[in-house]
């Protein structure tokens, strides 16, 4: 998308961000899915970022239950779900008191007043019953309705919501969402008929449910219309710069399984998934689990170990393997992602990765593993690193990982992050007929006889014989093997040069060139980056240039090996900083491969993604030093 | 008949020390091999690391040596993905019931198919004498120099313990007993446990004397077949019954008793109580140990429950290419 960076914000461009929050049980995911489907649909950019909290459901009303859904809609196109938020929707007092903090000072607040009742208050930290004040909100701002209340007489006689000749109340409050999803379709001029379309299509098995949901939204929308509610601003969000084509909205995790879907499909081979469930990975193994009738195998191990040992076990016998798992899954894996180095098998590591050490912040975002993907093995172990840079980017990393792996026979590491996974946008739909052809490295039936298991093809890549084919019978392992016979060997002059071998085949893996967006030519300030933080230093780096200033960024999805024109790039500009959700890995990363190269740093570890104004700054101080 | 010959099966110099099990184990799983009659190129055989898990080095098969504890996750793994494969997972106790043993248990619950070999001489061999997870209480090593003061794990009863349908047991040095047992367990579809006694020439020299020789199986161990009543002894006088809750030996012809009295045995037999019990024979307790195919029940695998919930959901699901799985999405178009 570089070819289309606009440095020159366009008067007429709008743009608004919107925060549903409530308690986890209240429906924030699926009415903020909604806004963004919605929008997406009239061709509006997107970008989307729930925020889960770590419990599994924590006690109504508390103030670590409260779960938030960001959605960010955009004229043009979007990078990230918005620093702060335009209109913040509070579905209880919880939800105020927690979520506020990401809303910009003139936002419009929605609240039901329903849910600041004394006791609301009281769960939720308040003092005093006035709640606003202690907050510091101007009421002006305030949107305030009975939501509770509301749907309560919207529904009460609906026959959906009667059980045994009474009425339904705890189903009739599972509607509440759909009140402040039509209240919110209101203020932005969303058209009720795609909400209704995709409640049916979502209830399509309990229609009543469907039209109850509806009539909710409906009532929402209706509020806003006779209390002549509006936000400061937008009102309307034009749609420019769209890319024609069908589209779907696609979370990070959906994306990456669809793309090992695609390459095992490209490749002609089984996808063989073997992981263990952890946040925030573990959509992969849900989304992989549905497609069976792709002929996707997806096997729930006992441990972590046994996802990665299995998935090698598949990858030999002759399948796509894919391990799924987080930071702290790979400490586990890191053994047998050893064993597929000396044994030169394909396999591709998926890390989500998520706020560590331990287990850490189980649902929040960090890069902190790029390092242990590196370098987290015994020996001289080179494995291929990429990194995924956006929701919708995880479906070509995911299929380039899966290329790499089984066409250089390595064990590759994908790395995504929480945000990235968990965050969505508008996908346009593949055709796998334009994605490059996977070609394993098959042995060549004419070698039948004089073939060993490590001879190599040109490019240093070992031969692979699936089990099955007569005449190519041979044994792998974890001991070193001499190079000619495959035998086991501790031949010191054979151990150094398997060594290099090993690390030169990964070494001559063809990566693309790293792409400089912005001011290439002459930017006062490089802002480096990889994976998931693409849209927030994109978003940053725009900003700047808009203010005048010479910036560039260069975003690296592969990270091992590093693209050929890496140092070029590094010493061509007066300053660079290295911007990254850990302490400074890839800058380390850096400064091990570019000779005499000492970044600045940027580093950010709140398990929160980053803040496009905080970056703003801190570029600014760099750049005006 | 088969088309194939020990010799097809059987590659390189084993480097184990002389006079050690794995010597006399590797010759007979080259002859059962060969009497099964499956083609070498179908064949995969896994082990994890230890002196017993050299063993892919010496066939002529596929196969891995793979790393410490992990053969049949891998051999899962293998299984799964590539159901028309034959695999066969090697372990040592150290390998298969110490840091293997999660994965011993899953494979065994699971019902994966694929016959699991634990060679079981109670000792780490590999790294030079230390006690194992099958090695006896108080039993001295390098790393017990006053004897250990935990309790042995007995395999059957872990295998029983994971729901396990086979369990099968020989001596290292009883060809013939052992090549039944390895074919018993080809023929069982689901996860097959054999545990072979071996010893350890340098490092536990005797662990399994009593039953190490011809004569002493004679007298020491009773070798169990489906369908046959439990005798035993040298001149076939001993036999087992049941008693209360547990087993006793009897003499057959003394107290009235004669061989119609004698348990049959039933390897078929759900409920495996009584195979466990026969499993755990022989500790010093006056029972013979139990040779051959103990349990043999059938069960459901996972490998062929995979296949067929695939199946099973091709048929309903109207989507069989990446392109048709998009199109079961919201989609909206933008002109």
């Amino acid at each position: 998308m570089a070819e289309s960076f606009a440095p020159q914000k366009q008067a007429e461009e709008t743009e608004v961000v919107v925060r549903f929050s409530g308690d986890s049980g209240d429906g924030m995911q699926l009415a903020g899915n909604i806004l963004s489907t919605v929008s997406a649909t009239v061709g509006n950019s997107i970008s989307t970022f729930p925020d889960f909290p770590a419990d599994i459901r924590a006690p109504q009303g508390s103030l670590t239950g409260v779960s938030g859904f960001q959605v960010h809609i955009g004229s043009s196109e979007v990078f990230t779900p918005g620093d702060q938020c335009d209109v913040l929707v509070a579905m209880n007092a919880a939800a105020l008191k927690t979520q506020l903090k990401y809303a910009k000072k003139n936002a419009a607040i929605i609240i039901d007043t329903d849910a600041f009742g004394p006791k609301d208050l009281e769960k939720a930290q308040f003092k005093t019953e006035d709640y606003l004040g202690e907050m510091g909100v101007d009421p002006d701002r305030v949107i305030a309705c009975s939501i509770t209340q509301m749907v309560k007489d919207c529904l009460s006689s609906e026959p959906a919501f009667m059980v045994d000749g009474k009425v339904d109340i705890k189903g009739i409050m599972k509607c509440r969402n759909m009140f402040a999803l039509g209240l919110v379709c209101w203020l932005f001029d969303r058209d009720l008929d795609i909400v209704s379309n995709f409640l049916r299509e979502k209830f399509a098995k309990k229609p009543a449910i469907a039209e109850a949901n509806i009539k909710v939204v409906q009532a929402g929308y209706d509020f806003g219309h006779n209390t002549h509610s509006s936000v400061a601003n937008v009102r309307h969000i034009e749609t420019k710069n769209k890319v024609p084509g069908r589209y779907m909205d696609i979370t990070g995790n959906k994306a990456t399984a669809y793309g090992f879907i695609a390459a095992a499909e490209k490749a002609g081979l089984k996808l063989y998934l073997g992981s263990y469930p952890i946040t925030p990975a573990t959509d992969v193994l849900h989304e992989l689990s549905k497609h069976k009738s792709l002929g996707v195998t997806t096997v729930q191990c006992e441990d972590e170990i046994a996802g990665c040992a299995s998935s090698l076990g598949a990858s030999f016998a002759g399948a796509l393997a894919v391990t799924s798992t987080s930071g702290p899954g790979i400490c586990l894996k890191s053994e047998a992602m050893n064993l597929a180095v000396i044994m030169e098998l394909p396999l591709v590591v998926l890390d989500v990765q998520r706020g560590g050490p331990a287990t850490g912040l189980p649902t929040k975002s960090e890069q902190t593993d790029l390092l242990q993907a590196l370098f987290g093995r015994n020996g001289e172990s080179p494995m291929p690193v990429m990194a995924a840079k956006s929701p919708t980017d995880c479906f070509n990393a995911a299929y380039e990982a899966s290329k790499i792996a089984l066409e250089h026979m390595t064990p590759v590491v994908l790395l995504t992050d929480a945000y990235v996974a968990n965050g969505s946008g508008a996908f346009r739909l593949p055709n796998l007929a334009d994605y490059p052809a996977i070609n394993p490295p098959y042995v060549p039936e004419e070698m039948k006889g004089t073939w060993t298991p490590y001879m190599r093809a040109e490019n240093g890549t070992r031969y692979w014989a699936v089990p099955g084919r007569e005449g190519f019978t041979h044994i792998l392992g974890g001991l070193e093997k001499d190079d000619k016979t495959g035998a086991i060997s501790t031949a010191p002059e054979n151990h150094d040069l398997m060594t290099r071998k090993r690390a030169q085949k990964i070494a001559n893996i063809p990566v693309p060139d790293l792409e400089v967006e912005g001011c290439k030519d002459d930017a006062e300030l490089l802002i480096v980056g990889f994976g998931g933080t693409y849209g927030h230093l994109r978003a940053a780096t725009e900003e700047m240039m808009r203010s005048g200033k010479k910036v560039a960024l260069a975003h690296f999805r592969y990270i091992n090996p590093l693209p050929a024109n890496t140092a070029e790039v590094m010493k061509k500009y007066p300053k660079v900083v290295v911007a990254e959700q850990n302490m400074g890995q890839l800058a380390a990363w850096l400064r091990m491969k570019v000779d005499n190269f000492v970044p600045m740093q940027f580093n950010q570890v709140k398990g929160q993604p980053f803040v496009v104004e905080e970056l703003v700054n801190a570029f600014t101080e760099i750049y005006n030093k | 008949m088969s088309q194939y010959t020990s010799a097809d099966y059987k590659k390189g110099q084993p480097r184990w020390c002389p006079g050690c099990g794995d010597h006399f184990f590797l010759s007979s799983l080259h002859k059962a091999m060969a009497e099964i009659g499956i083609a070498p190129h179908d064949i995969a055989v896994i082990s994890g690391i230890g002196c017993s898990s050299r063993l892919p080095h010496y066939m002529a098969t596929y196969g891995m040596n793979t790393i410490h504890g992990r053969a049949a996750a891998i051999a899962t793994g293998c299984k799964v993905a590539n159901p028309k494969l034959t695999v066969w997972q090697v372990s040592g106790d150290g390998d298969g019931l110490a840091i293997g043993g999660n994965h011993f248990i899953h494979a065994n619950r699971r019902n994966i198919d694929i016959n699991m070999i634990l060679l079981n001489n109670r000792i780490y061999g590999l790294t030079k004498g230390q006690y194992s997870p099958t090695s006896p209480r108080g039993f001295v090593s390098k790393s017990s120099p006053y004897g250990t003061v935990e309790d042995p794990f007995r395999p059957a009863e872990l295998c029983f313990g994971a729901r396990g349908h086979f369990f099968a047991r020989a001596v290292a040095t009883d060809a013939p007993g052992t090549v039944d047992i390895l074919k018993a367990a080809q023929a069982h579809k689901g996860a097959a446990v054999c545990e072979i006694l071996q010893n350890c020439v340098i490092f536990n020299n005797g662990t399994h004397d009593s039953v190490y020789t011809k004569e002493g199986r004679a007298k020491n161990a009773i070798y169990v077949k489906h369908g046959e009543p439990l005798i035993f002894g040298e001149n076939q006088e001993f036999g087992i019954m049941q008693e209360g809750f547990g087993l006793k030996v009897v003499k057959i012809g003394e107290n009235g008793i004669t061989r119609d009295d004698i348990l049959v045995h039933d390897a078929h037999c759900q409920d495996n109580t009584l195979q466990l019990k026969l499993a755990l024979m022989g500790d010093g307790d006056g029972f013979p140990i139990a040779l051959g195919v103990i349990r043999d029940v059938e069960a459901p695998t996972y490998n062929d429950a995979v296949e067929a919930q695939i199946e099973e959901v091709k048929a309903k699901k109207p989507y069989h290419s990446f392109a048709e799985l998009l199109e079961t999405n919201d989609i909206w178009e933008v002109k």
